[in-house]
Order: structure tokens, then C-alpha cells, then sequence
């Protein structure tokens, strides 16, 4: 099993889930975040103030899933998210040891 | 003489002299049997116009102001704003009228006298004289609006140091600085002996009996010294006296609602129609050009700031479109009822870019942290308003002129020098009194309960450790 963490642009997330959810990704958690990278950030002015904004937002989402659908996963989250702007995100993959499910106690492929 | 007013009157002058400033002017109230009887549309007029300046404070003033201060000083601001209209409220009925529009004796150039503490004497049969000779409106209704107008401007100065006085010092100081300050302010500049005496007493005869700036023959509709400058001049004292936010420069003081701070903005332009056509006392053709300036002088300012932000630095923003409504505002208060609608126009276009270059070059050179740029929007135009309406009233312009009761109320206008000199010694006036009244005012307070939140509570935000409450709980 593996958790999918991916940061995207915020207007991509409709489209990301929708690719996911005909994949049968079950679920997927979803946070609002703020970060940096190579896209840096921008200066906003107020009045004679101006002030570097570093931190741009975006939105991080979760997914676990089974290892055989990583691929699939990758390539839909790749696709859907992409603008070909800098800025579109990463995906960042870890293993996963353990997955339960509070409600019935199932556990790892069945839990997902 | 209400229905020759109708073309020329409305606003006093005195030939020769050259002068005369009037606004919310104000006359000695009749009380003799025999007294003029107030016209019913008139008094319908003051009633609402009242209502409308509450509309700038609460929430108009309190709204602008909180959009552009961090979050966790939303409350803060809110509060201040409304507790300290409340306050000066109270101390206008105690002694403020009084203060401002009686008569102080020998000092009677500055300030009024008690006479009229606790309103003793006001009632609903007391009248006072508009600007019109036998036009009166009752007493208790203009002690209404002008108290909203003293309670505006003290709330408008403590956008200068907002984020971190403590709430206990800003109490303090909307008890003190209207009496040290405004009230007497009020008085130098719109106190004055009424339409009838002086039509029926000299000119020097009527310029004795009036306030120092009234005097000068300074020019003033609807409070651009007496409000704007003065509390540009308060504000930028009590920033400089309590000093700059801690992480001025140095952290985002981003604004953290726009959005409410163009609500805030929208309800000041509303409620500025009370305040500036309001200001006429009457319900006549020049509250309607007061109306129609107010509109146009704001339009034109919130066009030009914008656009001076479009061309220098590449973007329009709805903070700079918001500001110039402001400062178009601010100019045209004291020539509301003076200039003529392009007069109006030119007005706003200037100012715009007047106070963009004082909030965004001359602050940041001087180093001061006025936090919601009162002064650079005030006081600068209130000061550019004010020169203005010494040009702009002339009638060779569109201005209205000003009306000599000693020559039965015909238009004259002294001459662009000599009313601009009018004009500037009005303005001086105003800064050099606001400032030390400030200085007084805000020295006595530090030295005595301290003006400063302490370092945690300002870093915390004021919400939460003054208040103990927070503005969004989400």
C-alpha cells in the first residue's frame, strides 16, 4: 500500500477527484495549505506598503491506496492537474504499513 | 428672504472683509416671541442628514478601518470606534455644545463658554439661525447633528494608531482631546453672530463677535478644517507619540478585509450626503450642489487614484479606488456648497494623486507608522480642499460665490489672493492648534495611565487580550 501526498493548485481539485473517483479511489483527504517552491511568490501593495508574499496557497491531498494502482493514480493526478505553468505541485509516495478502519476494525487492502 | 435666498444666499459674507466661513455655522439662538418659525422641510432635512453622518461612523468608519487592520485587531477597532462615538456623544450633551456655540466672554475667539452645560436652556422651542436671514431650525435638532460631527472626528483619529494603544488611553482620550481640541475648533471656525445681525450691524461689528477662523474669512462648508485636518493632525500626533507597530516594516500588515473596507467606504460616501449637504442647514438648491459635488469630486478621486496606480505601478486596486473615494470626500467637505460641479471634478483629480504620493512616498521617507494613513488622507486632503475652495468659489470658475448680507445678499468673491490667504491662515490655524492640543493631549495620557498595549498583548492582537473576544471565531 502506498499514501499519495500531493499538493496541487486549488482550482485542479475538481477535476483531481473526479479522475481518482473512476479510477475507485475510495477516498481522499483534502487541506489547505501554504508553501513555496521554484514558483516563489509575489508582492502585493497597499497603499504605499508592499509586501513579499512568500507563502502562495494550495491545496495538499491524501490518498492511500493499493500498490497496484499507483501508477494509475499518478498518471491521473499528473494529467489533471498539470497547467504546464510553474507552480502545478508535486506528488510525494510513502510506503504505508497499516490501514483500519474505525467503524468495522477491517484492515489494510480491505480497509481502502 | 427665504425665497431671495433661494438664488444667492445660503451662505454669508461680509464685503470689504472679504470673508467669511460658514458651515455648520451656527447663530445665536432666538428666543424672543417675535422669533422666525422653522420650516418643516428643513427640519425634516437636519433630521435625516443627522442620521445619515451616524451612518459614517457606525458602521461606515468602524467597517473602512477594520477591513485594513490585521485580524486579530479586527474587534479592537470595531469597538474602539463605536465606544468612542458613544463617549463623545455623552460629553457633547454635558458640555460640548456649550463649549462650541455660545458665547466664551473673553475667549470668546477660541472657545465658547458654559452656558449651556448639560444643554440648559435647549429645548424643543429653542431655535437657531441657517445661513439664510429669518430661516431657523430647532435648536435640539442641531445640537443632534453637530454632535455626530464631533463624534466622527475624534473616531477618525485613532485609525493613526490603531494595532496598539490600549483601550483604556483611547477612553481617556475621546473625553479629552474634543474638549481641548475639537470643541474649540468647532467654535473658531463656525461660530458666528447669524444672517440677521449681520445684515443689520457692521461688517466689523459681525466679525467681532465670531470665531478666529470665521474671522479670517476662511471658507469652510462642512468641516474640511475643523474635521479633516484636525483629526489628520490629532492622528498623525498620537502615531508619533505611541510609536510604530511593533514589525512595522518589518512584517506583512497586510489589510485583512478588503472587502469590508470597500462596505465601509460605500457607507462613508452615503452618509457624506448628511455631512456635506446636510451642512447647508437648509433643504434648498445649494444642499443639492452640495449633493451634486459630493457625488462628483468622489467619482472623479476614485477614478484618479486607481489610475495613477494603473500607470505607476502597473496594477488599479480596489484598496487605491476605495482611498480615492476617501480623499475625494475629504477634499470637497469644505467647498461642497462653494464649487461648481467642474470645479468639483478638477477637485478629485488633483487630490487623488496628491495623497497617493503622500501614503505611499513621503510616509515611508519620514518613517512614521500612521497606521490607516489618516493624516495622509485627511489632513492632506482636507489641507488640499481647503486651498481649493478658496479658488473654486469664485464664480468666474462655476463657484457659487459668497454671499454679502451687508449688500442684501449679493454673490462676491474678494479676489483669488486675498481668499486664498483667507484660506491658508485657516488652515494653519487648524494645524498649529490640532497639533499642540494633540501633543497635550496625548503627552498627558502617556505620562499618566500610558498610551502603549504592552509588547504580548500587541503580538497577541488587541481582540483576544483586551477584549476577550475575537472577531471571527472560525
Amino acid at each position: 500500500m502506498k499514501l499519495i501526498t500531493a499538493i496541487i493548485k486549488p482550482f485542479k481539485l475538481d477535476e483531481v477527484r473526479e479522475s481518482l473517483s473512476a479510477l475507485g479511489v475510495q477516498g481522499m483527504t483534502v487541506t489547505e495549505v501554504k508553501g513555496y517552491g521554484r514558483q516563489k511568490g509575489h508582492t502585493e501593495i497597499y497603499r504605499g506598503a508592499e509586501y513579499a508574499v512568500s507563502f502562495l496557497p494550495k491545496l495538499k491531498i491524501e490518498v492511500a491506496v493499493k500498490s497496484e494502482m499507483l501508477d494509475a493514480v499518478i498518471d491521473a493526478i499528473t494529467s489533471k492537474a498539470k497547467t504546464g505553468q510553474i507552480g502545478d505541485g508535486k506528488i510525494f509516495v510513502t510506503p504505508l504499513e497499516q490501514v483500519v478502519r474505525i467503524r468495522t476494525g477491517e484492515t489494510d487492502g480491505d480497509a481502502l | 428672504m427665504k425665497i431671495e435666498s433661494l438664488k444667492k444666499a445660503g451662505h454669508a459674507t461680509l464685503a470689504g472683509l472679504g470673508m467669511l466661513a460658514l458651515t455648520a455655522g451656527m447663530a445665536w439662538a432666538q428666543e424672543a416671541a417675535a422669533a422666525p418659525v422653522p420650516d418643516k422641510g428643513d427640519t425634516a432635512w437636519m433630521l435625516v442628514s443627522t442620521v445619515l453622518v451616524l451612518l459614517m461612523i457606525v458602521p461606515g468608519l468602524a467597517l473602512f478601518y477594520g477591513g485594513l487592520v490585521r485580524s486579530k485587531n479586527m474587534l479592537s477597532v470595531l469597538t474602539q470606534v463605536l465606544v468612542v462615538s458613544c463617549i463623545v456623544m455623552v460629553v457633547w450633551a454635558l458640555w460640548g455644545y456649550s463649549m462650541a456655540f455660545t458665547s466664551g466672554g473673553s475667549l470668546d475667539k477660541f472657545v465658547g463658554g458654559f452656558s449651556k452645560a448639560l444643554l440648559k436652556g435647549v429645548d424643543t422651542t429653542t431655535v437657531v439661525e441657517t445661513f439664510s436671514r429669518g430661516v431657523v431650525i430647532p435648536e435640539i435638532v442641531f445640537v443632534a447633528f453637530q454632535m455626530t460631527f464631533a463624534a466622527i472626528t475624534t473616531a477618525l483619529v485613532i485609525g493613526g494608531f490603531a494595532e496598539r494603544m490600549k483601550f483604556s488611553a483611547i477612553c481617556l482620550f475621546s473625553v479629552l482631546w474634543p474638549t481641548l481640541v475639537y470643541f474649540p475648533m468647532a467654535h473658531m471656525v463656525w461660530w458666528w453672530p447669524g444672517p440677521e445681525f449681520a445684515s443689520t450691524n457692521t461688517a466689523d461689528a459681525t466679525v467681532a463677535g465670531a470665531g478666529m477662523i470665521w474671522a479670517y474669512g476662511a471658507l469652510d462648508f462642512a468641516g474640511g478644517t475643523v474635521v479633516h485636518i484636525n483629526a489628520g493632525i490629532a492622528a498623525l500626533v498620537g502615531a508619533i507619540l505611541v510609536g510604530k507597530r511593533i514589525g512595522y516594516k518589518h512584517e506583512a500588515m497586510a489589510p485583512h478585509s478588503l472587502t469590508l473596507t470597500m462596505v465601509g467606504a460605500s457607507l462613508l460616501w452615503v452618509g457624506w450626503f448628511g455631512f456635506n449637504a446636510g451642512s447647508n442647514l437648509e433643504s434648498n438648491g445649494y444642499a443639492g450642489l452640495a449633493m451634486l459635488n459630493t457625488f462628483l469630486a468622489t467619482a472623479a478621486a476614485g477614478i484618479a487614484w486607481p489610475a495613477f496606480e494603473w500607470l505607476l505601478k502597473g496594477k488599479p486596486s480596489l484598496l487605491g479606488a476605495a482611498s480615492g473615494v476617501v480623499a475625494g470626500l475629504v477634499a470637497i467637505t469644505p467647498a461642497a456648497g462653494f464649487a461648481g460641479p467642474m470645479g468639483a471634478i478638477v477637485l478629485g483629480l488633483i487630490v487623488s494623486p496628491l495623497c497617493l504620493f503622500f501614503v505611499s512616498v513621503v510616509k515611508n521617507k519620514l518613517g512614521y507608522d500612521d497606521s490607516l494613513d489618516v493624516f495622509g488622507v485627511h489632513a492632506v486632503g482636507g489641507i488640499i480642499g481647503a486651498i481649493a475652495t478658496g479658488i473654486l468659489v469664485d464664480p468666474a470658475l462655476g463657484g457659487a460665490g459668497i454671499v454679502d448680507y451687508t449688500a442684501g445678499g449679493a454673490a462676491v468673491y474678494p479676489g483669488l489672493v486675498p481668499q486664498v490667504i483667507a484660506q491658508a491662515k485657516g488652515v494653519l490655524t487648524t494645524i498649529v492648534w490640532s497639533g499642540v492640543g494633540s501633543l497635550i493631549v496625548f503627552g498627558l495620557i502617556k505620562l499618566t495611565i500610558g498610551l502603549r498595549a504592552k509588547e504580548e498583548v500587541e503580538r497577541e492582537g488587541l481582540d483576544i487580550a483586551e477584549h476577550g473576544e475575537r472577531a471571527y471565531n472560525m
